[in-house]
Formats: C-alpha cells, sequence, structure tokens
C-alpha cells in the first residue's frame, strides 16, 4: 500500500514537473532498431539520440532541454501500437518521431489521432499524408518524386518508351504504380511490364524480351538483392539501353553486390550520398555535410538517408519549439507553418494541404562511377 | 524500321535458346539438390526437408573461408563441402539417429525444425546481409548462336556433370555404394545379408549434404547467397526430385533440367509473374498423375 502511494506520488511530481516551463520536453521516438526493418530503425534511433545530445550540450532549445524516450518496435505493427500509447500515456511526449516503416505508421496514425499528439513518421508509403491527417506528417520522399526524376531525365534525353522490371513485394508494387501512373502524364510510354520474386535468382528471362522489345531504357524498382542480378543479367545478356534503378538501391552495398555491372547505372536517390558533389548553392548541402560530419564523429560510419529522415524530424520539432510551440497542440500547429527548411532529405514546406512537404528537388539522379557515386547534372 | 531488327523467326529463335541456356544452367542446381534429397529418401525412406540449408551453408561458409580466413578460392571450395559435410554428419548424429520411433512424420519435423534451427544460427552468425562470391573465371560473357552465358554457367554444367558421374560410379562400383542400394530397394533384407543399415543412413547424409553444399558454391556467384536463400533452393530441389520419382540417377537429373528449362522458357514466353507458379504446378500435377515419377515405372513401390 505505501509503495503504491508512492508511486503515484512520484508519478505526481514527474508530471508536474514536466508541465513547468524549465523541465525538459519529452519526445518520443518508435524506431525499428531489430528485426527485419533495422537497416531503417538503428541508423534513426542513432542519429535522433546523437541530435538531442548535440542541441542539449548547446543549452537546448530556448533554455529548454529535450529528453527522447525511444521504444523499439521490432518492425511489428502490433508492438508499435502499444508503443505509441505508452509513449503518450506514461511518458508524456509532446512529439513521437517515428516508426520507421510504412505498415506501422499506418497502424499507429489512429492511435496519435485520437491522442492528439504529433507524429513524424520516418516511413515512405504515400498513403500516411495522403489523404492529410491532422496530427501526421513525415520526412521520408514519395516515390511518385523518385519516378518523377526518372521520368524527368528520360524526356530530356527523348527516351519515351520504356520497359519496367518491378519487383512483387510492397516496395516494388507501389513502384510499379507510380510509374503507370505517371507515365501518361509524362508522354511516357511503357512498352512492356514485367516483374520478378523477391527471392528470384535469375531475370535473363524477363531481360531477354525487354532485349528484343522496342524499348529505349529499362527502370527497375527493387531493394536489394534483387536489381543487383537485374543489373549483372543485363550484361550479360549485353543489353545496352540504359538500365535505371530506384532509390530502393542508393547503398554501397548495391555496388558491392553488382560489382563491374554497376558501373553506368542511374538511378534517383536523396542527397546524402552525393553531398560533397552538390553546388554550394544547394540549400541542403551545408545541412548534409554537418549530418555527416557529426555522424561520422559519433558512429564512426557512414551517414545514410535513412538517418536523415529521422535527422530532419529532430530538427523540423526543435524548429517548431523556436517557433512557440510547447506543448502537443502548439508544436503540431508550427509544425504545420514550417517553410523553406533545408534538410537531408530535402527542402520542406509543410501546409494544411501537403503534410509532406517536399517538392522533386529532393531527389537527384546519381551515376555510379568507379565504385562510387558521381552526381549527374 | 527498328534498330536492331531481325528476321522474326531467327530472333524468336534466339530468344528460345537464351531461355534454354539460362534454364539449364538453374536446372542443374536443382538436379544436384534433388539428387541430395533422393539419396537421403533411398537410405532412409524420409524427405529431409533441411537440404535446401545444406545449399545455403556451402555459399555461406565458401565466402566465409574467402573472405575471413583469405584462402584462395581452390582451398575454399573443398573446406566449405567438408564443414557443410561435418554438419550433415552432426545432424544426423544428434537429430535423426537418437530417435527412438522413427516414423516417417517424426522424422519430417525433425528436419523441418533442424533447417530452422540451421538457417537461425547462419543469421546470427553471418548477419542478415546479402553477399556475393567471386565468380570463378571472370564475368565475360561468352556468345552461343544468338544466346550469351557467362562462364560461371559453364562451371556449373561441367562440376554436376562431374558430380553426377562420381555419384553413378560410388553407386554401381564400389561396395558401400551397392550396399546402400540395397537399403533403398529393401531395408529389412539389407540388414538382415549384414549390411549395416545405420551406417548407411550416416553416408546418405554426408554425401548429400556435401553435394548440396557443392551446389550452393557453384552458384553463389550468379545469384548471390543470403541465410534464406535454402528455402526457395530446397524446394524446387524437392520438385526436380519428385519429377525424377525420387531415383537417385538420371531421372532426378533430368527432372531438374526440364523444371529449369520450363521456369525460364514460362518467364519469357508466357509471364515472369508464374515462373514459381510453375514449379508448383509441375509438382503437383506430378504427384497427382504419375506419384512415380516422369519416367518411373509404376512397380518401383519403395516405401
Amino acid at each position: 500500500m505505501l509503495k503504491k502511494l508512492f508511486c503515484c506520488a512520484l508519478a505526481m511530481m514527474i508530471c508536474g514537473c514536466s508541465k513547468q516551463d524549465d523541465g525538459p520536453l519529452r519526445i518520443g521516438g518508435l524506431f525499428a532498431v531489430t528485426g527485419p526493418a533495422a537497416f531503417l530503425g538503428e541508423p534513426e534511433r542513432n542519429t535522433a539520440q546523437m541530435l538531442v545530445d548535440e542541441i542539449n550540450r548547446k543549452g537546448g532549445i530556448k533554455g529548454r532541454k529535450l529528453e527522447l524516450v525511444v521504444y523499439d518496435t521490432v518492425g511489428d505493427t502490433t508492438k508499435a501500437v502499444q508503443l505509441a500509447t505508452k509513449l503518450i500515456r506514461n511518458d508524456k511526449v509532446v512529439a513521437i518521431i517515428g516508426p520507421s516503416t510504412t505498415g506501422e505508421s499506418m497502424a499507429v496514425i489512429p492511435v496519435v489521432e485520437k491522442e492528439q499528439v504529433p507524429l513524424i513518421s520516418c516511413a515512405a508509403g504515400i498513403k500516411i499524408t495522403d489523404p492529410v491527417k491532422k496530427w501526421v506528417f513525415k520526412t521520408a520522399q514519395n516515390d511518385s518524386l523518385a519516378v518523377n526524376r526518372i521520368y524527368d531525365y528520360l524526356k530530356q534525353n527523348n527516351q519515351t518508351k520504356v520497359a519496367i522490371l518491378t519487383v512483387s513485394d510492397g516496395f516494388g508494387a507501389s513502384g510499379r504504380e507510380q510509374l503507370k501512373a505517371q507515365a501518361d502524364k509524362q508522354g511516357i510510354t511503357i512498352v512492356l511490364d514485367e516483374t520478378y520474386g523477391p527471392k528470384d535468382t535469375d531475370m535473363s528471362a524477363q531481360l531477354t524480351k525487354i532485349r528484343s522489345s522496342q524499348a529505349q531504357a529499362i527502370i527497375c524498382w527493387g531493394t536489394n538483392p534483387g536489381p543487383a542480378l537485374v543489373a549483372r543479367n543485363a550484361r550479360q545478356l549485353g543489353i545496352n539501353i540504359p538500365l535505371f534503378m530506384s532509390h530502393g538501391v542508393s547503398s554501397r552495398k548495391f555496388i558491392e553486390l553488382a560489382g563491374d555491372a554497376a558501373e553506368g547505372l542511374k538511378l534517383p536517390s536523396g542527397k546524402v550520398i552525393v553531398a560533397s558533389q552538390l553546388p554550394d548553392v544547394d540549400p541542403q548541402k551545408k545541412a548534409l555535410l554537418s549530418y555527416i560530419g557529426s555522424y561520422q564523429k559519433a558512429y564512426n560510419t557512414e551517414g545514410d538517408h535513412f538517418g536523415g529522415h529521422a535527422w530532419d524530424a529532430v530538427m523540423l520539432i526543435k524548429g517548431a519549439i523556436e517557433r512557440g510551440g510547447n506543448n502537443a497542440l502548439s508544436i503540431r500547429d508550427q509544425l504545420e507553418k514550417t517553410s523553406q527548411f533545408s534538410g537531408i532529405g530535402g527542402t520542406f514546406s509543410y501546409s494544411p494541404a501537403d503534410h509532406a512537404g517536399l517538392g522533386k528537388d529532393a531527389f537527384v539522379l546519381v551515376e555510379v562511377n568507379n565504385k562510387g557515386w558521381k552526381l549527374v547534372k | 524500321m527498328a534498330p536492331g531488327f531481325h528476321p522474326r523467326g531467327k530472333m524468336q529463335f534466339d530468344h528460345i535458346l537464351q531461355y534454354v541456356l539460362s534454364g539449364l544452367s538453374s536446372g542443374a542446381i536443382y538436379a544436384l539438390i534433388g539428387i541430395g534429397f533422393s539419396i537421403i529418401y533411398n537410405a532412409t525412406g524420409i524427405i529431409n526437408f533441411a537440404q535446401g540449408e545444406f545449399v545455403m551453408l556451402g555459399g555461406m561458409l565458401a565466402l566465409f573461408f574467402l573472405q575471413l580466413l583469405k584462402l584462395p578460392l581452390w582451398a575454399a571450395i573443398p573446406c566449405a563441402v567438408l564443414v557443410s559435410a561435418a554438419a550433415g554428419l552432426l545432424f544426423e548424429r544428434l537429430a535423426i539417429k537418437p530417435l527412438r520411433q522413427p516414423t516417417p512424420i517424426n522424422l519430417v519435423i525433425i528436419t523441418i525444425g533442424g533447417s530452422i534451427l540451421m538457417r537461425g544460427l547462419a543469421m546470427l552468425l553471418w548477419g542478415k546481409d546479402t553477399h556475393a562470391l567471386q565468380p570463378f573465371s571472370g564475368e565475360t560473357p561468352i556468345g552461343v548462336g544468338g544466346a550469351t552465358i557467362l562462364p560461371q554457367h559453364l562451371w556449373i554444367l561441367a562440376i554436376t556433370l562431374i558430380i553426377i558421374a562420381l555419384n553413378k560410379y560410388y553407386f554401381y562400383h564400389t561396395v558401400s555404394g551397392k550396399a546402400m542400394r540395397a537399403c533403398s530397394y529393401n531395408r529389412r533384407a539389407a540388414s538382415l545379408v549384414g549390411i549395416d543399415v545405420r551406417r548407411m543412413v550416416l553416408i546418405s547424409f554426408v554425401i548429400s549434404s556435401g553435394m548440396g553444399a557443392m551446389a550452393g558454391i557453384i552458384v553463389a556467384p550468379l545469384t548471390m547467397t543470403s541465410f534464406d536463400v535454402g528455402i526457395m533452393l530446397g524446394l524446387k530441389g524437392f520438385c526436380a526430385a519428385i519429377i525424377g520419382g525420387m531415383s537417385s540417377g538420371m531421372a532426378t537429373v533430368l527432372g531438374g533440367l526440364i523444371l529449369g528449362v520450363l521456369e525460364s522458357l514460362g518467364a519469357g514466353l508466357i509471364s515472369s509473374g508464374y515462373k514459381d507458379a510453375i514449379a508448383f504446378i509441375i509438382l503437383l500435377l506430378i504427384l497427382f498423375v504419375r506419384p512415380q515419377g516422369l519416367f518411373g515405372k509404376s512397380d518401383t513401390e519403395r516405401v
């Protein structure tokens, strides 16, 4: 009994403290730090923690420190929902960053809408913010922007007939949908629409078919390792029309897997991997170089664009607090007023009608060159 | 006129040649895995669903010896095969032999459990990433008629042929091979004439895990490898063995090649979405219509 009373008193004290203006503002993090989506969640957690520490070292925001409470969702939707509720009810956070995947984000949305806490998702799915939900924002670039970037380039080079080769999983299906939806508008004809399974080990049959078609370019949409096999098969078959990949493979791992066959491939990507090659006038350059520098120092490895999604989320919240946000509602309102914030994923401008906030300048086209990335101008 | 225009007939032929050549090389792999299934089935009467995991082990171990221990390729391959065969031996000694009531259903469940265990251990040891193995001799494509293949395809076909020949020699020209064949016809009678059936079971596990590993090694430069490649390859190998009527000889080899070629032709001429469906439709058809296999006579009762 005494113990229970003590707990109650302690809880009241904690609540009381956080209500005062000088206590730390609590921000929740829901990341898939382990499990199948760990390649997203781990850099996101690392980045968010690094950035919050950095802000606190500099004396916080307007004198107020931040406190980051991170939970690992293991990439599981049920867990994500439970942990979101815990963050809101027990930890009394004023905003949540994450979750890492589209599935988890969609599952968490009803919770934050009901509890009225702003959520900044780090997942890419277009349906997270389309239609717009009052409390939900996102930092990862939509697939449609990547498709847009490839089609723009093709049009510039008068290549309007393409063959698409997409993987039959969530990522590939979403890409295929966007590729088909935008083709008509952009004057691109899809002459061949092929797919492959996520566990397939040989795509030469599909590519043989493409080789004999009228296609002037191939667009392959998938995550590792499939696209690496496509690149190798294409080289084996002597296919000499340009091959485009999706932003799903903009990592060193892809170059390692595809080997020499990757040389000359082009793909849309966030700007992180070519930060130093960007022109000095690029509004994101400063943020990118500072992110890469501090990530390298803190974790002794390269920062990637997944961590960048969390970087943007923390900075967006920081901006909202600087503009006067100090509780869930005011932070949400200030987030929506974000305009021209240049972060890692792109330059964000939120509005009541747009909670994704990015334009097509968020992606650049890069080419694999000498086992590295080269910015295509 | 479109660039690269060919007379229609010639072009169609080039395509089909390409599909068949790609199909033959994947088919050779299915055949090697299928023979592994058959050898164990004939010696013990069980389907070893962990067969695919030995394929994975082969590829991952070869990579381990090459990259972490910096062995040259010619040394890494035998090391990987030996370690995988040792894993097969351990698997039989620790999981199959101690079983008191070796009913088929118990044994099948044990092999499935074993496969999950091996997959899990591989994931913990080597992580979840996909890895590429260096091709044995370069990546310059070779033109064959209007089609192209890689040197690695030739390696796959050649090594498969050698293994099948060795297999044939072992089963028909050595005492222990003949004893193993005796077990497959009638285990009881074999033990009555003094054949140590237990030992034959052990040997069958060692041979088939080693063969599976070899398949995993020669295919890894083409298809890459990761902790979970065993599932699909195992299933395809199982299809090959079923088409071949669970024989450990040429019938399974043909089964694998037929499967590979049909898959590739299906993906090329019908639709790539049906590629895996084709394998499993064939599997079901054979099981319904000709459970003794495509080439088997209906009187080869072995269970």
